[in-house]
């Protein structure tokens, strides 16, 4: 039975300098990130008659507030076991740590396309473009395409700082993918192209948030990036809960009902974040919900930000993944009726170009001079890095039928999705085979977030650890197997309900090892704590 | 419907007070024109690569090398790229957990922060602790990532140098804290004193602020000036005896063109002095890829390195950089490639230093025709270009210009840039936008169009000048041409 606990939303509504019992704050006693520097006298710097200008005591306080557990304490462990093993061989139970908590494709062995990395390299060096021995080392039409690109930037500097949204040309390209992919125009002023889509999240919260009276509404569980800088500007989070008993389904009346909490509460909302496909849960929404959420935001006068930087890892050959961007647009919505933020970001899909740090927001639905403080605001930091803006373009415009290279990239791109899909489903099935665990199918994105249903005595010996229960789990695991799980508590869930998120990037032959060392694990977990 | 979030009138008032005047009204005409047809030389920013400057050959073809690794298996790469480029690209692979296309640890690649790290020890004779070196998207997001840790409200005062580069001032607004100026002296070859600066910090502490920071640009932006050693130790006693942490920007530090002032740092400055000062001012400082004689602005590199910052604020500082997963990748290849460059002997060496010492002598070579130039304008007083990459002539406006410009609702010096954009196509940022003393106007150029083109455009600036000069002297003067 479904437990909605007002209390727990109110937690999460107003975080205090408080720790509340489960949520172990990254600055824990044990959690040292570094040896202290070798020139520091520990005893002096608190010897001068002030304190010191920039210490805990003093720093911005929404620092010490925010958290975000994909890299926090359990991956702290994680470095500090592979260096142990690095050092004795034999000091743990296990060869190697594996790395389930982050979603790195390219750090667990997944192979870059190659057509975007021979435009990417063509463009760092283009010296070499008009070599007869390029030819050799590479493909033809990533030869054109670079040419094509370069034209498009200003002295063919890639050096050089673009304008502030973006290389126009680039934006151009993407604005064009947009539209074969929507069925309906997108204008290139629209595009904002960002280090990832992260900083444009960010950049969001930033023109929303006034103060603590604002609120934000976010999915519960959410992928903490949103709870992280809500709390770093200084804005109030009003969760939502995913429905886990029916796929982790979004209930326009759940929406309805945390709005006018909220709102009885003194707090605006501002803005609705949806992540479709969802992060850590993996759903694809139905068309028919999608249009009940712009009706939504649109009745509400919410601004959309629709977080969809998985569009292209779907798994299920059922649904397909639909923009709200095109969702709005199909209901006869246009700039006067809906304010929509659309994220997308070169890090996911079947490209996994995390390191590069690629993205952009297109925003539809609000004013010029709304437009101008966004422009502003960009321009403050100059631009976002043009590689990254290149690949932005690519993978919103890759290889078409006919290419020279679209044999190739296709059936990498296809080897990537298809081996993602079955490692998704091998996990699900091995999950669901753990007792007392439950896990949803991931639809899409990377993630599995399996529940998990703790004995008494495991959550006891959680809370003389001083720990979540999952992360006690996840900690135990860890210690055991050397496989990194981030706790449920990371990303927000129903108060006494546990999950962990696992993604499904181990490389396939790794994954019989991932499910037989985790169900090792988990039976004599439960064989200690069962009742 | 009625109100919608994204209204204007609900925005975020921070956002709405930051200004940015090197991206602003000057930059946005300057673009229309262009869009028109009209030739515009764009000297707004500091992007040398935008003005024909080409970038250096050798991190290049090692970047090129590190996106398309398969190109190392190819027995044919040797046609397209040295050995040394190959090893080196080879050398960063293997510091990176997955290639150019994974999330690095959050503070940067450790092989490169070590490497940073080392060439900090080299220029400066004591050691730097990688664990203390941060990577960043740029230097701009180092910078804002700090002071976001020390503004916790405007009663938080940050004390910047007038004239600054108006990243400060936009990031003190976006973040709601308090810009505390500490000005300048132009008659002093842009010198810092430092009974200025005890009055501003008396001046702001009167007004109830508490500050925190003080900001040194050094070599400076926009006004280039090279910091004395003498100098930098006044400003770090100063900075003990206020309590205040020392925000040493340094990215222009491989920018210098005179010989009396090279560069020192803010940190070398510190451990000489030895204890108490080297154990307990705070000190956090900055570098970039951008410019130098690299100019990499479009890849967005950068640095900074905390002293004296106590263990617990640093991990602070690393959980808010966690949050954006890691710097990107290919930029911190650039780091380690610029603070660990190529040795004698190297099969590139030569050609990279050829191209190196190519762009530093000609950039010295251009801030003196630069300032020369201005100076040999009416009403034009030009302080020389010491450092960095700009120049920053003071401009005598006459009484009726500066009505003229009220006329047309506009700051005299943005009225007077408006002008020299229309006439010439030069585009240039107006002295507001960096800050300068009341009554007192400037604009900032940068030194980097091409060294042909500079004298047909400080010819062309000067006719306009002399002309607008005449136009709006106190006597018209009616004989002119």
């Amino acid at each position: 039975m479904r437990r909605f606990v007002i209390g727990s939303a109110r937690n999460l509504l107003h975080r205090s300098h408080q720790n509340s019992q489960f949520q172990r704050p990254l600055l824990s006693s044990s959690y040292r990130l570094l040896s202290s520097s070798p020139s520091a006298n520990p005893s002096s710097s608190s010897s001068s008659t002030m304190a010191p200008p920039v210490a805990l005591n003093n720093i911005n306080p929404k620092v010490l507030e925010c958290e975000y557990a994909v890299r926090g304490e359990i991956v702290t462990l994680a470095q500090k076991l592979q260096e142990e093993i690095k050092a004795k061989p034999e000091s743990h139970p296990f060869e190697e740590i594996l790395y389930c908590n982050i979603g790195n494709p390219q750090s667990l062995g997944q192979q870059p396309i190659t057509f975007f990395r021979e435009v990417l390299a063509l463009c760092d060096h283009p010296a070499i473009l008009d070599k007869s021995e390029t030819q050799g080392l590479f493909s033809a039409d990533s030869i054109e395409r670079a040419w094509q690109i370069l034209d498009q930037i200003p002295g063919r500097a890639t050096g050089a700082y673009s304008h502030s949204q973006g290389v126009k040309g680039l934006r151009d390209a993407i604005a064009a993918g947009i539209e074969a992919r929507d069925g309906f125009p997108a204008d290139p002023n629209d595009i904002f192209l960002t280090d990832g889509a992260s900083p444009a999240v960010h950049m969001m919260m930033q023109l929303l948030i006034r103060s603590e009276k604002d609120g934000i509404l976010c999915p519960i569980p959410q992928y903490p990036l949103y709870s992280a800088s809500i709390a770093l500007h200084g804005g109030s989070l009003v969760p939502y809960y995913l429905d886990e008993a029916t796929g982790w389904g979004l209930e326009v009346s759940e929406l309805k009902k945390q709005l006018e909490t909220a709102r009885s509460k003194g707090i605006t909302v501002r803005a609705l974040v949806v992540i479709n496909p969802g992060n850590p849960t993996g759903q694809l929404l139905a068309e028919e919900n999608q249009k009940a959420i712009v009706e939504f935001c649109k009745q509400e006068g919410l601004v959309l930000l629709a977080d969809e930087v998985y569009q292209e890892n779907v798994y299920v050959p059922e649904k397909k993944f639909h923009s709200f961007k095109k969702v709005s647009r199909s209901m006869g919505y246009g700039e006067k009726d809906i304010s929509l933020v659309s994220f997308q970001s070169v890090s996911k899909g079947y490209y996994g170009e995390c390191g590069k740090r690629g993205g952009y927001m297109e925003i539809t639905g609000f004013g010029a001079d709304v437009r101008e403080q966004i422009y502003k605001v960009a321009s403050v930091n100059l631009c976002s890095n043009i590689s990254g803006q290149i690949l932005a373009s690519l993978v919103m415009s890759p290889p078409k039928v006919g290419d020279e290279s679209y044999e190739s990239y296709s059936a990498e791109r296809d080897g990537i999705l298809s081996s993602l899909a079955r490692r998704a489903k091998t996990l699900e099935d091995a999950f669901n085979k753990l007792e007392g665990v439950k896990c949803n199918k991931a639809e899409g994105a990377m993630y599995l977030f399996p529940r998990i249903e703790l004995p008494e005595k495991a959550i006891k010996a959680a809370e003389a650890a001083k720990k979540a229960p999952d992360a006690y789990y996840c900690q135990r695991l860890l210690t055991a197997t050397g496989i990194v799980f981030v706790p449920g508590s990371g990303f927000g869930q129903v108060p006494g309900t546990w999950h962990f998120r696992c993604t499904i990037l181990p490389q396939e032959e790794k994954i019989p090892a991932v499910v037989s060392r985790l169900t090792d694990f988990h039976k004599s977990f439960m064989d200690e704590f069962r009742g | 419907m009625g109100v919608k979030a994204l209204d204007y009138e609900t925005l975020n008032e921070n956002v709405k007070k930051v200004q940015y005047a090197v991206r602003g009204e000057l930059y946005l005409r300057a673009s229309e024109l262009q869009k028109e047809g009209k030739k515009i030389i764009f000297t707004n920013v500091g992007n040398p690569h935008a003005l024909g400057q080409k970038p250096l050959t050798f991190p290049r073809q090692v970047v090129a090398l590190c996106q398309a690794p398969f190109l190392l298996d190819d027995p044919n790469v040797g046609l397209l790229f040295p050995a040394d480029a190959i090893a080196r690209a080879k050398h960063y692979l293997s510091l990176t957990s997955g290639g150019l296309g994974a999330y690095s640890d959050s503070r940067g690649i450790p092989g490169v922060r070590k490497e940073v790290a080392e060439f900090i020890e080299r220029r400066d004779g004591y050691p730097s602790d990688p664990e203390l070196i941060f990577l960043t998207d740029g230097a701009s997001k180092g910078v804002m990532q700090i002071l976001n840790c020390i503004i916790r409200g405007e009663g938080d005062g940050i004390l910047v140098p007038v004239p600054q580069y108006p990243l400060y001032s936009a990031t003190i607004s976006l973040l709601g804290g308090s810009l505390v100026p500490y000005y300048l002296e132009e008659t002093a070859n842009w010198g810092l004193d430092v009974n200025n600066l005890r009055e501003s910090v008396a001046q702001a502490r009167f007004k109830g602020i508490t500050v925190r920071a003080m900001v040194i640009i050094n070599p400076g932006n926009p006004t280039g000036q090279c910091l004395s050693e003498a100098n930098l130790r006044e400003i770090i006693n100063f900075c003990y005896q206020e309590n205040l942490v020392l925000l040493g920007d340094e990215v222009y530090q491989q920018n210098i063109y005179q010989d009396e002032r090279p560069f020192i740092s803010a940190r070398k400055v510190m451990m000489d002095m030895g204890p108490p000062v080297s154990k307990e001012v705070q000190l956090v400082s900055f570098h970039t890829v951008s410019k130098g004689y690299w100019g990499e602005c479009g890849q967005r590199g950068g640095y900074f390195e905390m002293t004296n910052l106590p263990p617990q604020t640093v991990d602070e500082i690393y959980k808010v950089a966690s949050i954006a997963l890691s710097p990107n990748v290919p930029a911190q290849i650039f780091m380690g490639l610029m603070v660990n460059p190529l040795k004698p002997g190297d099969i590139s060496y030569e050609q990279f230093v050829r191209e190196s010492q190519g762009i530093l002598e000609s950039l010295r070579r251009r801030a003196r025709i630069m300032t020369d130039g201005f100076n040999s304008c009416k009403n034009v007083v030009c302080n020389f270009t010491e450092g960095a990459m700009y120049s920053f002539p003071q401009i005598r406006l006459p009484p009726k210009a500066r009505e003229a410009a009220k006329q047309a609702g506009k700051v005299p010096d943005v009225f007077y840039c408006l002008k020299l954009l229309e006439a010439t196509g030069i585009s240039t940022v107006p002295g507001s936008g960096f800050g300068q003393k009341e009554g007192v106007f400037h604009l900032r150029t940068t030194i980097l169009p091409a060294e042909e083109d500079m004298p047909a455009i400080m010819s062309s600036f000067k006719k306009f000048n002399d002309e607008f000069m005449d136009q709006y002297a106190d006597n018209w003067n009616r004989s002119r041409m």
